[in-house]
């Protein structure tokens, strides 16, 4: 990825096929695109579903070819390390193990496969230490993030196009609990309910370190014009 | 406009915008938004970065030789 960057304004690209499906350049972006969580998974049928249930060895590994890449994935974008994405992957398919024979279909199965994978991340990140949510940070913004502070003015605002680089070093500095949350939320496509159940907060709390994560990576990526650079 | 009554919208609009978002709302099409150029950037901003973390993490592999690590791993786990 490199020097790359995303466009945030200019001609519209989605004619040429230069963007993935889902964006266009120089137009306003959708509010609510596709959640990572909701990409096309393989489907398992009900009758592979049914022999890994009753102990079939090859039909759950069917189900891993299956769910490896999205699972996998989930882990190594909310840990951002390759070697501890394979090991969380490893403890996913170890507990999917356990409990595939408790699966009765409430939920899409990929749906069930998911939220397991989340906990078993959400567990590693607790067992690490890392303060997941700030219960203290409520609806009432700090002295730093009270409008006027957090809007751009003419010497703050991003320019046309975001250095991919740039914005993967902003998420990976965000703090532990903002990170968590704007990829759950923003990048996973949780709703502020379903994370607030995961992470035992509030809504109002979950909703507020959404928003100050994405304050966060806007201070982060804004550029000055008497080459300070980036902060 | 006084920079003082500006101002309070500005806070008024900052303050729902995490609802206007999670609603999926138009909030571009939010009045204030229209005739407040710091707002509409703020807005602006948030969306393209949203976009672009979206980008940054596409799926990807695993090694192959994850199957065989969960594969003893689940002997080990029956054993």
């Amino acid at each position: 990825m490199g020097q790359s960057k995303v466009p945030v304004k200019g001609p519209s690209r989605e004619a040429s096929g230069a963007e993935p499906p889902g964006v266009s350049a120089g137009q306003p972006a959708p509010t609510k695109p596709t959640p990572a969580r909701e990409s096309v998974a393989a489907i398992v049928s009900p009758e592979l579903l049914e022999r890994a249930q009753a102990g079939d060895h090859g039909a759950f590994a069917e189900i891993y070819s299956l769910h490896k890449r999205r699972i996998y994935s989930l882990c190594l974008r909310m840990l951002g390390n390759p070697a501890e994405a394979e090991d969380l992957t490893q403890e996913a398919f170890l507990q999917l193990h356990r409990k595939i024979a408790t699966f009765r279909g409430e939920s899409a199965f990929s749906t069930w496969l998911h939220r397991l994978a989340i906990n078993v991340v959400l567990m590693r990140l607790r067992k690490k230490g890392l303060q997941l949510i700030s219960l203290d940070e409520a609806m009432e913004p700090t002295t730093e993030e009270r409008p006027g502070r957090s809007f751009g003015g003419d010497d703050l605002s991003l320019t046309g196009a975001i250095d991919r680089l740039a914005l993967q070093r902003a998420i990976n500095d965000l703090p532990a609990g903002y990170r968590l949350i704007f990829m759950l939320h923003d990048i996973e496509g949780y709703e502020h309910n379903e994370i607030a159940d995961m992470l035992e907060c509030s809504i109002g709390n979950s909703k507020s370190q959404l928003h100050k994560a994405r304050l966060k990576l806007r201070d982060a990526l804004r550029v000055h014009p008497r080459g300070e650079g980036q902060r | 406009m006084s920079e003082e009554i500006k101002s309070m919208k500005c806070a008024e609009f900052q303050a729902q915008l995490p609802e206007l978002i999670e609603s999926g709302a138009r909030a571009a099409e939010d009045p204030h938004v229209k005739e407040c150029d710091l707002c509409r950037e703020l807005l602006e901003n948030l969306e393209a970065i949203a976009e672009a973390a979206r980008q940054l993490f596409p799926e990807v592999e695993p090694p192959e030789e994850l199957w065989e690590h969960i594969d003893s791993a689940i002997k080990k786990d029956k054993g």
